[in-house]
């Protein structure tokens, strides 16, 4: 069975001087796209590093070499001054790395104590729990042992391979986006625990795109674009526009934010909306009710998984609703219309997951405009065995969304998977925006796509809201909702909060809802006061 | 009721062996439809080893290592190619059926000694319990303490977790630094034994000859199994005992004067099948909270 | 060592030059294995595969006169591709929904069951339209069979896998059943089987001095039909996404329940289907066995045509040289039947290996590590 071997341990005691980590001129090919070329990263103890990079910049692969899960292809890494190969992420454990990856490498069906004893050379469990608590309570990482890992929520999954790592005596803590799945109150829980390791000795490398939290949080920063280091920094010294341009190149568009609009009839409603959850590991919603006038966005907040892929689905109308009424399409009960007739009433939809969800991968660009399009904009006629495929004006919908939308491919019709995320997003945003609906419903607009691409899918709804559609945005990124949105609400255990005017809200109000405290309670007024 | 009984504890044990294996296959992510197969080239290969050496250890060996031959083809490719996992286990069944045909063709019609049971005077004889529970052949207790062993390495060991963990998120496993392919490699191989073992009991002692097909579907009810005892090697156990019941009925039935056509008992394990898979997959909690979340996905390491 | 790359998009070339490696490879490790049981590898492949080619290809260049009489070995082939395509086109469309009816063979069973019946209760001077009902019955007594995986997949989330194929030994035993029984010929000095089922229920023969029947036009229709519902109709759209991406088949407005329904329907209609024309056309009456492993052969015809009904026929073809193969090497060389089921299943292994350099780029590297 496969045990992850002891690696060789860290040679030599180091001088001040030497930096803790080093790699010099590093290279990662897959084929022939370079992922790294001749990058450099100087790390020393107790440093918070910055590792800042548009998505695909590089920066996921550059640590997953440093903790053994890949091999660069050309390039060296020093351990305090010695040159080091690492072949496998037990080797880098061995050395003092610990890292913690960005979508976790928790395991759901494993208890804490196990999720946390597979990164560990073996021992006992009793032992391990012990040891378990100790670190939790030494650093506020509260976490019971024995519970399974899938009934935790994702701030305390994160802990979980937090606490992995820390038992582990780290001298070198990688974190790889690890605020994008938390509120800001849990984020400055994790700033505060960041701190203190620092202080200890040990040496953060924190890669994220969030320019405040970067300037917030770190004392140094290494800043990657299109696989290449563009430049070394401190980023306390620097303001977030410029880390942007280094980060982005000079092309840095910013959305442009419209002034008071003039809102028009309600075209979107949801009353009272409940529904149970199809099995424990899916949320329930309960007593949902919102409202979008037509040329408003409003946005709905919240971390993962509190519910938004079910609401999702609730207004799809991929699960139907118990009352008809409990969805209103233009005043039109919907709750229990299939997605097709909910399409022919002129509502859009854009869920997160862009490949398998909203596109299938292996289908070329004109039958992915098919699959939303087939009865709603007459690409198939008739019903049944008789309703034939328009495949002509499919690739003419597929030609026009790549042009308007600046969609990239290799080919001329590619399949769904070739395109990259951010242009494979602008396709599955722009089939719906084409069609001019009424109602625009987007589940996590920019999730994982470049800078360029989130631009333009912004820009795209703002017009369309301008246009008289009324859009809806669920985003877990804060700065999204408060660029873009009229008003906004919070989703939190499968129920949402009242929306409230984007001037009234502030990121403390927002973080509170995401945590659960009720709408109109004190702890509201509390914050408000404050 | 004793002979019943007796029976069958014996019609359980290949079904308990090839279940037990795939159970291990499956819980590192690998769904494994060839245990059919593999199971009949366990019986032909353990039936012409005991023909030919007259030992029936040797016997047994040889059929767990024809079991796990075809098993490394499977392994070759759902993991190294990443083939299609139903369709390449159900070639693999295709393919066992023609091998054990075309190796048995010579042993059709001829007789074999069964295993030796393993008798203590006096304590197997004198009561019904002693004559239930003593005196099988070394093979019942070798499925039993299987079952136990697996149980225990699946839940208190080590590589057991690391198995798990591979079945669970293979993602996350490697990213942990465990080698998934390896640990799935072993896992089938495993299974293969097994289900060439069951294939021995089968033609070794169940009953002692080699005939086409003999297996009779007992490999997808053992596919069956696991579903049924929802990943969990303990309550293979029951389910095996269950099915055996069910099975005996065919054999029994004339017997009790149930006033019921033969082909009718004989549908009975398939039907019970049936309905035991409905009775566990209706409850959706239940078999996603057990099934491997990685079963049937290939994994591929980027490096 | 092996490294695999991704391809950026599916080759299409491969998808369609896969089978052919793929049964390269099966000949050469077909001559092996003969090597290695003592034969003559040259001879062992040249009566199993390329004879049945040779005899069709002889056939092709013969003038007019003299085609006829040379017919019948192509004609078998013919006989044995018309059950392979029927259930193998209904399998490829079953399988691109992502659905695994695995049990098509007791669906075919079925089909051959409630056809027989309505064979034998029809008058023995019954016209030829009995045929008709005879026909229908078994397409319903086919879907009938395969509604069973079909509700408990929907209602109860049942593998459809484990349930159909257990229904197959179901309908063995049901068969077996019957024929010993209430279908048992009084006049049959007791052997397990029906009486002969009168002329008009017997699929009217083509091309004469062969067993070729009007069956093979059913066969074509269908898979003829069956490619353009996939290709051009949204039914068929419907089908390929459910099976590539069941969330997108929701997101779609496509019913997943629906779709299950719908593929083991057809597919098991077809099987049932193909148990009524192979009991009336070839063996004409009912015995304890009738050919059911068609039902697994056409896994593999399925998977040789490319999931693509009318590459089924293409497989069927393939299948049924290897059939034929099969029968003239058991009385040739004396080998058994069981090899036929062996290169079926090097076939089947070779084919799935091979559709991996559909995705993958294949690498040799025996480069050491930097």
């Amino acid at each position: 069975m496969t045990e992850p071997e002891e690696g060789r341990t860290a040679a030599g005691a180091p001088s001040p001087e030497t930096p803790l980590f080093e790699a010099r001129g590093i290279i990662k090919k897959f084929g022939d796209f370079a992922a790294n070329d001749d990058v450099g990263l100087t790390i020393r103890a107790g440093e918070k590093h910055a590792l800042l990079g548009e998505n695909g910049a590089g920066k996921s692969t550059l640590v997953k070499m440093i903790y053994g899960v890949m091999q660069p292809t050309a390039g060296a890494f020093y351990w305090q001054g010695q040159p080091t190969v690492i072949h496998k992420p037990a080797e880098a454990r061995a050395l003092g790395i610990g890292m913690v990856f960005q979508h976790f490498s928790v395991f759901d069906a494993l208890t804490v104590a196990e999720n946390i004893a597979l990164a560990l050379p073996p021992q006992r469990m009793r032992d391990l729990a012990r040891r378990i608590t100790e670190v939790s309570e030494a650093y506020g990482l509260a976490i019971d042992p024995r519970r399974a890992v899938h009934t935790l929520s994702v701030g305390e999954k994160q802990r979980v391979e937090i606490i992995r790592c820390l038992l582990q005596d780290p001298r070198l803590l990688i974190m790889d986006e690890p605020t994008s799945v938390l509120t800001p109150q849990e984020s400055e829980m994790l700033f505060r625990t960041l701190d203190q390791l620092a202080a200890e000795g040990c040496a953060i490398l924190y890669i994220s795109h969030k320019l405040e939290e970067v300037r917030a949080l770190c004392d140094t920063a290494t800043i990657l674009r299109q696989a290449k280091v563009v430049a070394h920094c401190d980023p306390r010294a620097e303001t977030a526009l410029s880390l942007a341009e280094m980060m982005v190149g000079s092309e840095i568009g910013d959305v442009e934010k419209r002034g008071e609009t003039t809102a028009g009839e309600v075209r979107l409603k949801v009353d009272r909306l409940d529904l149970p959850s199809a099995s424990e590991f899916a949320v329930a919603l309960k007593d949902i009710s919102l409202e979008v006038r037509g040329g408003e966005i409003l946005g709905i907040a919240g971390v993962a998984g509190e519910g938004q892929s079910e609401l999702m689905e609730a207004l799809i109308g991929e699960v139907a609703v118990e009352r008809n009424d409990a969805i209103l399409i233009d005043g039109q009960p919907a709750g229990r219309a299939n997605p097709t007739r909910r399409r022919r009433a002129r509502a859009a939809f854009v869920p997160e997951e862009r490949n398998g969800h909203g596109a299938v991968g292996d289908m070329t660009l004109p039958e992915n405009i098919i699959l939303s399009h087939h009865s709603a904009e007459g690409l198939a006629r008739g019903r049944w065995l008789g309703s034939w495929l328009d495949f002509a004006g499919a690739a003419d919908w597929a030609r026009r969304v790549r042009e308007a939308f600046d969609v990239r491919s290799g080919t001329e019709n590619p399949v769904a998977t070739s395109l990259s995320g951010g242009n494979l997003q602008k396709f599955v945003v722009g089939r719906e925006i084409l069609r001019e609906p009424g109602i625009l419903i987007v589940n996590q607009p920019t999730w994982g796509v470049d800078a360029g691409a989130a631009t333009v899918i912004r820009r795209a709804l703002i017009d369309l809201a301008g246009r008289g559609t009324a859009v809806l945005v669920i985003s877990q990124d804060l700065e999204e909702i408060f660029s873009i949105c009229d008003r906004i609400a919070v989703i939190h255990h499968g129920r949402l909060s009242r929306s409230y005017p984007v001037a009234e809200m502030t990121a403390e109000k927002v973080g509170l809802l995401m945590g659960g405290a009720h709408p109109e309670s004190t702890e509201i007024t509390d914050v408000e006061a404050a | 009721m004793e002979n019943f009984i007796i029976s069958m504890i014996i019609a359980a044990t290949p079904l308990l062996l090839a279940a037990t294996g795939e159970l291990v296959a499956e819980r590192s992510g690998v769904l494994n439809l060839g245990v059919e197969g593999m199971m009949l080239v366990g019986a032909v290969v353990a039936f012409a080893a005991a023909n030919s050496t007259g030992s029936g250890t040797l016997a047994i060996v040889a059929g767990a290592a024809a079991g796990m031959a075809m098993a490394l083809v499977f392994g070759v490719l759902v993991l190294s190619l990443m083939a299609n996992q139903p369709a390449t286990g159900l070639a693999l069944t295709i393919f066992g059926i023609g091998v054990s045909g075309l190796i048995g063709q010579a042993f059709v019609g001829v007789a074999l000694e069964p295993l030796p049971k393993l008798a203590i005077p006096v304590l197997s004889d004198s009561t019904a319990a002693g004559r239930i529970l003593l005196g099988h052949d070394a093979m019942v207790y070798l499925s039993l303490a299987l079952v136990a062993a697996v149980a225990w390495f699946l839940a208190r060991t080590r590589p057991g977790l690391a198995l798990r963990a591979v079945g669970d998120n293979h993602d996350s496993a490697h990213a942990l630094g465990y080698n998934v392919i390896a640990t799935r490699y072993a896992a089938v191989m495993f299974g293969g034994a097994c289900a060439g073992l069951g294939g021995a009991y089968l033609s070794l002692a169940y009953t002692p000859m080699w005939a086409e097909n003999m297996t009779a579907g007992r490999g997808w009810i053992a596919l069956a199994l696991v579903v049924f005892a929802t990943w969990k090697p303990g309550r293979v156990l029951a389910g095996a005992f269950l099915f055996a019941a069910v099975t005996q009925l065919q054999f029994y039935g004339q017997d009790w004067g149930l006033p019921v056509p033969s082909q009718f008992l004989a549908m009975a394990p398939y039907l019970a099948t049936i309905i035991a898979l409905v009775v566990i997959s209706r409850d959706v909690n239940l078999t996603k909270a057990n099934a491997p979340a990685c079963i049937g996905r290939p994994f591929r390491a980027e490096r | 060592m092996i490294l695999l790359e991704p391809r950026p998009q599916p080759s299409r070339a491969l998808t369609l030059l896969s089978p052919v490696i793929a049964i390269a490879l099966t000949l050469v490790a077909g001559g092996l294995l003969m090597a290695a049981m003592g034969r003559a590898p040259g001879q062992a492949l040249y009566v199993y595969f390329f004879q049945p080619i040779h005899e069709f290809w002889f056939w092709l260049t013969l003038p007019a006169d003299q085609a006829a009489m040379w017919i019948y070995t192509p004609a078998e082939v013919v006989v044995k591709a018309i059950p392979l395509a029927l259930i193998g086109a209904g399998l490829a469309v079953c399988f691109r929904a992502n659905v695994w009816n695995i049990g098509a063979a007791g669906q075919y069973t079925l089909g051959a069951i409630l056809g027989g019946w309505i064979a034998l209760s029809a008058p023995e001077d019954a016209s030829g339209l009995w045929l008709v009902p005879y026909l229908l019955g078994g397409v319903l007594a086919g879907m009938a069979w395969a509604a069973i995986p079909a509700f408990l997949k929907v209602r109860f989330n049942a593998n459809e896998i484990l349930v159909s194929l257990m229904l197959f030994y179901v309908s063995t035993q049901l068969l077996d059943f019957l024929v010993r029984g209430p279908f048992k010929d009084p006049a049959g000095y007791g052997f397990p089987e029906s009486r002969d089922f009168g002329a008009g229920l017997i699929m009217p023969v083509m091309v004469e001095g062969t067993r070729l029947h009007y069956g093979v036009v059913l066969a074509v229709v269908a898979c003829v039909a069956l490619w353009l519902m996939m290709g051009r109709t949204l039914k068929g759209f419907e089908v390929r996404v459910i099976g590539a991406a069941p969330r997108a088949g929701a997101f779609a407005g496509f019913s997943r329940a629906r779709t299950i329904w719908f593929v083991l329907l057809l597919s098991g209609g077809l099987a049932g289907l193909a148990g009524a024309l192979e009991v009336s056309a070839t063996i004409q009456q009912l015995q304890p066995t009738i050919s059911a492993e068609y039902g697994f052969t056409a896994i593999i015809v399925a998977f040789v045509g490319r999931l693509n009904p009318v590459g089924a026929i293409l497989g069927a073809l393939v299948l049924g040289v290897s059939f034929i193969g099969g029968e003239n090497a058991q009385i040739a060389l004396k080998l058994p039947k069981a090899v036929t089921g062996i290169f079926q299943g090097m076939l089947l292994f070779f084919l799935l290996g091979c559709d991996t350099l559909i995705r993958y780029r294949v690498r040799l590297a025996w480069a050491a590590r930097a």
